[in-house]
C-alpha cells in the first residue's frame, strides 16, 4: 500500500473528513479515484457462446487482488439504481496488464446478466467489493488435481485453469466440465485451445452427447474409474448447480474421500413455488404487515408486499440482507438447511418460510 | 404459532414505507373502541376522506413509477456543490490574513452544512434516494454534519414527528418541549420566556436536536427504558466527541501551520470561523423548521381525534399541520425543499425535488375539497411564528390551560384513573372470558 493511500486512510485524515469519508470527496474529483472504494473501468465486453460475455476491467489502486476461485460483488448502475450481483472472476491471476475479468452466462431473468450481455459498454465505471470465497487452490498445489465443473460453474474453475497453466504448474490437472449440449458451453474456443495444453480437458454433454465420447450423462463414479482418478487421493474442486454437487458430495463421502471435496454452489436454485411447505403466514414484524406464505424467498415476499429491504447479491454471499428472524422455520433454498431458532439472523434473499414464520422488517 | 395473528390489530392504512428505518404510518388504534377517527369531518364525509386517500395514493405511486436516472443526477448535483462548498470553504477559513477570502470561507462552509443537513441529510434520511442502493445516499447508512447522531434524530422525526404529527401528548416536536407554541398546550411559567428562549434555540439549534433525541424527559416519564435512554446518550456522546473534534480541534490544528505566516492567533481564526459556520446553518435550520409547523392556522390535534384514522385522514392530519414558505429555485434547494412542508409531510419518502411538481397535484385536491393551502413569504411566515410565541408565551384566564392549576391536576388525575380502569376491566373480562 503507497504512503498516499496510508496517509488517505489514517485516522487523523478520517477525522477531518468526518462524519463522512475520504472517499466522499476523492469520487468528486474522478469516480475512480478513491482510497478504499474499489471501482473498475470495463475495458472489454466480449461476447462468448452461448448467450455468456466476460467482461475485462481495470481496477482502481484499492483493488487487493484475487485468489482464482473467488467472487466479487459486481455493481453496475442503471436508470439511476445500482444493481448488485456476484460474479465468479474467470481470468488468469498471472495475467500481466492488471486487468481481470468476470464472466457471466445472461439468465433469460436475469437483470444484469442480461444487461451485462447486451448494454455494457466499456469505459463504464463498475462497483466492486474486494474479491471474496474460500473456494481456492491451496498455496502448495498436489501432484493430481481434479477441477469438475457444471454449466456456468465453469467460470470460478476457468480462472484456476488458466492461472496453473500460466504459472508452470507440472503436477496432472484433469479438468472434468459437465454442460447441457456443445452450443450451451461457455469458453467453447478456450477449451477447445486448453486441450491441446497439458490440461487433461474432458467435457461432457449431457443432452447431446458427442457421437463417440468417452463417457457420457450426468456425474456417476464410473467417470472418475474411466478417467483414472481415485477420489480418495485427488484434491477435488467442484462447482455447479446443486444437483451436481450432490451427486459428486455422496460419492466422495461412500469412498470416505470427503475430505478431498472442495464445493461451491453457483446458483441459486430456482424455488418451487407449489411447494408442500409452501404455507403458514409470513409476517413483518416491524411493519406490521402480514402475508400468505407464497413459497418464494422472505426477500422476494416481501418486495411483493410493498416494502424495500436492503438487499445485494441475491445469492445469499454479500449479508446485506441479513435481518432478524423472530420466529418460525426457514429452509435455505441452496443447501436445504432448515432453521428454526428464534431470535436468529439470517438472509433473506435465500430462505424460504415453512408455515409461520415472523422477521423483523 | 398463532400468536402473530392476535398480536397486532391490522391498521387500515396500507404499509407506505419505503424503508425499515422510515416505519410510518401506523395508525393510532383504540384499543377500546373502534369508532372511525373524526379528524376532517368539518371539511368532508369518510366516503370523501376515502376518495380523497386514494387519490393522494396515486400522486405518490406516479412519482414513485417515475423515478429514475434524472433523480439520481440531481442528488448527485447536490452533493457534488457540497462537496465543492465545503472544501473552498475550508481553504477560505485557512487565509485569515486575507479578510474577503476567510469571509467567503465562512460562509461557504456555512452553505455546505446546510446542503448537508437540509437538502441531503435530511432527505436521504428519510429513505428518499433508498431505490438508488447506493451506499452513498442510503437512508438507513447516511450519518450528517451535526452533533444529534443520525439513529435517534430519524426515530423522533421520521416515526414519531412524521407518524403522530401535530398530535398532542405524541408529537414531542410542538414546541420541542420547551416553547408554547399551540393554545392547547399546557402553560407553565417559562413560557413567558418563549421569545427569548426561541432566540437562544436557534443559535445552539443542532445542540437542541441532539438534546431532543436523548429523550430525557421520555426517561424522566417512564415512557423509555433506562437502557434504551442510555444507549441514547452514548451515541450522542460518540458523535459529539467526532463533530467537535473535527470542527474544533483537527482543523484549528492544522491551522498551527500558518502560525509563522499569521501570527500565533491563526488556529483561533480557524476555530472562530467554524463556530460561526456552525452558527448560520443553526439560524438558518431553526427559521425553515418552525416556519414549517408554527405558523398561524396550522392545526393541532388531540390523540382522541385520530385513533382510528384513515389513510385519507392521516392525509389530512399531514395537509392541515403543515405551512408552505413560497420562494425561488436556489431558496427551496436552501431549504432542503422543506419550504413544500406540506407536500413532504404527505410523501416524506420521495425525492424532495419532485415536491414542486405534486404541489400542484395537491393544490388542485385543496381546490377541490375547500380545504385550506397554507403558503407565504419567508417574512410572512416568521411574522406569524413570532407572534404565536408572543400570544401563547401569556399566561391563559382558563385555569385547564394552566400546567399546573389544581383544576389541571384534577383533570390529569381522572383521566390516569380513567385509563387504569379500562385496562382492568379489560383484564378481567380476559380472564372470564
Amino acid at each position: 500500500m503507497g504512503i498516499i493511500r496510508k496517509t488517505l486512510t489514517s485516522r487523523p485524515v478520517a477525522a477531518l473528513a468526518s462524519p463522512h469519508t475520504v472517499d466522499h470527496y476523492l469520487e468528486q474529483i474522478h469516480p475512480m479515484l478513491a482510497a478504499g472504494n474499489v471501482r473498475a473501468r470495463v475495458v472489454e465486453v466480449i461476447r462468448e457462446t452461448g448467450d455468456a460475455s466476460t467482461v475485462v476491467m481495470r481496477p482502481n489502486g484499492a483493488w487487493k487482488g484475487f485468489v482464482p476461485g473467488q467472487h466479487v460483488q459486481f455493481g453496475v448502475e442503471v436508470d439511476g439504481t445500482r444493481r448488485v450481483r456476484v460474479f465468479s472472476v474467470s481470468s488468469s491471476r498471472a495475467s500481466k496488464d492488471k486487468t481481470f475479468s468476470v464472466s457471466v452466462k445472461a439468465h433469460p431473468d436475469g437483470y444484469v446478466s442480461q444487461f451485462l450481455h447486451r448494454e455494457l459498454t466499456p469505459g463504464t465505471v463498475v462497483f466492486l467489493s474486494q474479491a471474496e470465497g474460500d473456494f481456492v487452490l491451496p498455496r502448495d498445489v498436489p501432484d493430481h488435481l481434479l477441477l469438475a465443473s457444471g454449466g456456468s460453474g465453469i467460470t470460478p474453475v476457468m480462472s484456476m485453469v488458466r492461472t496453473l497453466r500460466d504459472s508452470g504448474h507440472t503436477g496432472r490437472v484433469t479438468f472434468l466440465h459437465y454442460a447441457r449440449s456443445r452450443a450451451d458451453e461457455m469458453f467453447t474456443a478456450q477449451l477447445d485451445e486448453l486441450a491441446t495444453s497439458d490440461v487433461e480437458v474432458v467435457r461432457v454433454y449431457t443432452r447431446e452427447p458427442e457421437p463417440g465420447a468417452e463417457i457420457a450423462g450426468r456425474f456417476h463414479v464410473d467417470h472418475l474409474k474411466h478417467l483414472g482418478i481415485d477420489p480418495t487421493e485427488t484434491l477435488t474442486y467442484v462447482c455447479g448447480p446443486a444437483g451436481l454437487i450432490a451427486s459428486v458430495r455422496d460419492t466422495y463421502a461412500e469412498l470416505g474421500a470427503a475430505d478431498q471435496l472442495r464445493m461451491e454452489y453457483f446458483k441459486v436454485p430456482s424455488v418451487d413455488a407449489d411447494a408442500a411447505d409452501a404455507t403458514g403466514t409470513l409476517s413483518f414484524d416491524d411493519a406490521a404487515i402480514e402475508t400468505d406464505n407464497s413459497g418464494a424467498t422472505i426477500l422476494e415476499q416481501a418486495e411483493a408486499a410493498g416494502l424495500k429491504p436492503e438487499f445485494g447479491c441475491r445469492m445469499g454471499v454479500c449479508n446485506t440482507c441479513a435481518i432478524k428472524k423472530n420466529s418460525g422455520a426457514v429452509r435455505h433454498v441452496v443447501t436445504g438447511e432448515i432453521c428454526a431458532d428464534t431470535d436468529e439472523t439470517i438472509k433473506i434473499c435465500v430462505q424460504v418460510p415453512i408455515g409461520d414464520v415472523n422477521v423483523a422488517l | 404459532m398463532a400468536f402473530t395473528l392476535t398480536k397486532k390489530k391490522n391498521a387500515p392504512i396500507k404499509p407506505k414505507s419505503a424503508s425499515q428505518h422510515n416505519a410510518a404510518p401506523l395508525t393510532l388504534i383504540n384499543p377500546f373502541n373502534d369508532k372511525p377517527a373524526t379528524i376532517g369531518l368539518d371539511y368532508m364525509t369518510y366516503e370523501q376522506l376515502d376518495e380523497f386517500g386514494t387519490e393522494l395514493d396515486a400522486v405518490r405511486q406516479r412519482v414513485l413509477d417515475d423515478l429514475g436516472q434524472k433523480d439520481a443526477d440531481y442528488i448527485r448535483r447536490v452533493i457534488r456543490a457540497q462537496r465543492a462548498a465545503e472544501v473552498l470553504g475550508r481553504i477560505g477559513i485557512f487565509m485569515p490574513f486575507f479578510p474577503p477570502a476567510f469571509i467567503a470561507g465562512i460562509l461557504l462552509l456555512g452553505v455546505a452544512k446546510i446542503l448537508d443537513n437540509m437538502e441531503i441529510g435530511h432527505n436521504v434520511m428519510h429513505g428518499q434516494y433508498d431505490w438508488m442502493n447506493d451506499p452513498m445516499v442510503n437512508g438507513a447508512r447516511f450519518e450528517w454534519d451535526n452533533v444529534a447522531p443520525a439513529q435517534d434524530w430519524k426515530h423522533g422525526h421520521n416515526y414519531i414527528h412524521h407518524t403522530y404529527t401535530n398530535i398532542h401528548g405524541m408529537d414531542r416536536d410542538i414546541g420541542y418541549n420547551l416553547l408554547r407554541i399551540d393554545g392547547d398546550q399546557p402553560w407553565y411559567g417559562t413560557h413567558r420566556f418563549n421569545l427569548p428562549l426561541a432566540f437562544v434555540l436557534m443559535m445552539v439549534f443542532e445542540w437542541g436536536v441532539m438534546y431532543h433525541g436523548v429523550e430525557l424527559d421520555q426517561y424522566l416519564q417512564g415512557k423509555i427504558s433506562k437502557a434504551d435512554f442510555q444507549a441514547r446518550k452514548k451515541r450522542a456522546m460518540k458523535k459529539i466527541r467526532k463533530q467537535v473534534l473535527k470542527d474544533y480541534v483537527a482543523w484549528p490544528l492544522l491551522g498551527l501551520a500558518l502560525v509563522p505566516v499569521v501570527g500565533w492567533w491563526a488556529p483561533l481564526a480557524i476555530l472562530g470561523a467554524n463556530v460561526v459556520a456552525n452558527i448560520i446553518r443553526n439560524i438558518w435550520t431553526f427559521l425553515i423548521i418552525f416556519c414549517g409547523h408554527f405558523p398561524a392556522e396550522v392545526q393541532t390535534f388531540a390523540e382522541e381525534d385520530a385513533q382510528n384514522e384513515s389513510r385519507g385522514q392521516w392525509y389530512l392530519r399531514q395537509l392541515l399541520g403543515s405551512a408552505n414558505i413560497s420562494g425561488h429555485a436556489p431558496f427551496h434547494v436552501l431549504t432542503g425543499n422543506l419550504s413544500y412542508q406540506i407536500e413532504h409531510h404527505l410523501f416524506p419518502d420521495i425525492p424532495a425535488r419532485r415536491y414542486p411538481e405534486v404541489a400542484e397535484d395537491v393544490k388542485l385536491l385543496v381546490e377541490k375539497y375547500g380545504l385550506h393551502y397554507n403558503t407565504g413569504r419567508l417574512s410572512k411566515q416568521l411574522a406569524s411564528v413570532a407572534r404565536q410565541l408572543a400570544v401563547y408565551g401569556k399566561k391563559p384566564s382558563d385555569p385547564y390551560k394552566i400546567g399546573n392549576s389544581p383544576e389541571s391536576k384534577a383533570l390529569r388525575r381522572a383521566k390516569r384513573e380513567e385509563a387504569a380502569r379500562r385496562v382492568e376491566a379489560a383484564r378481567e373480562s380476559q380472564l372470564t372470558s
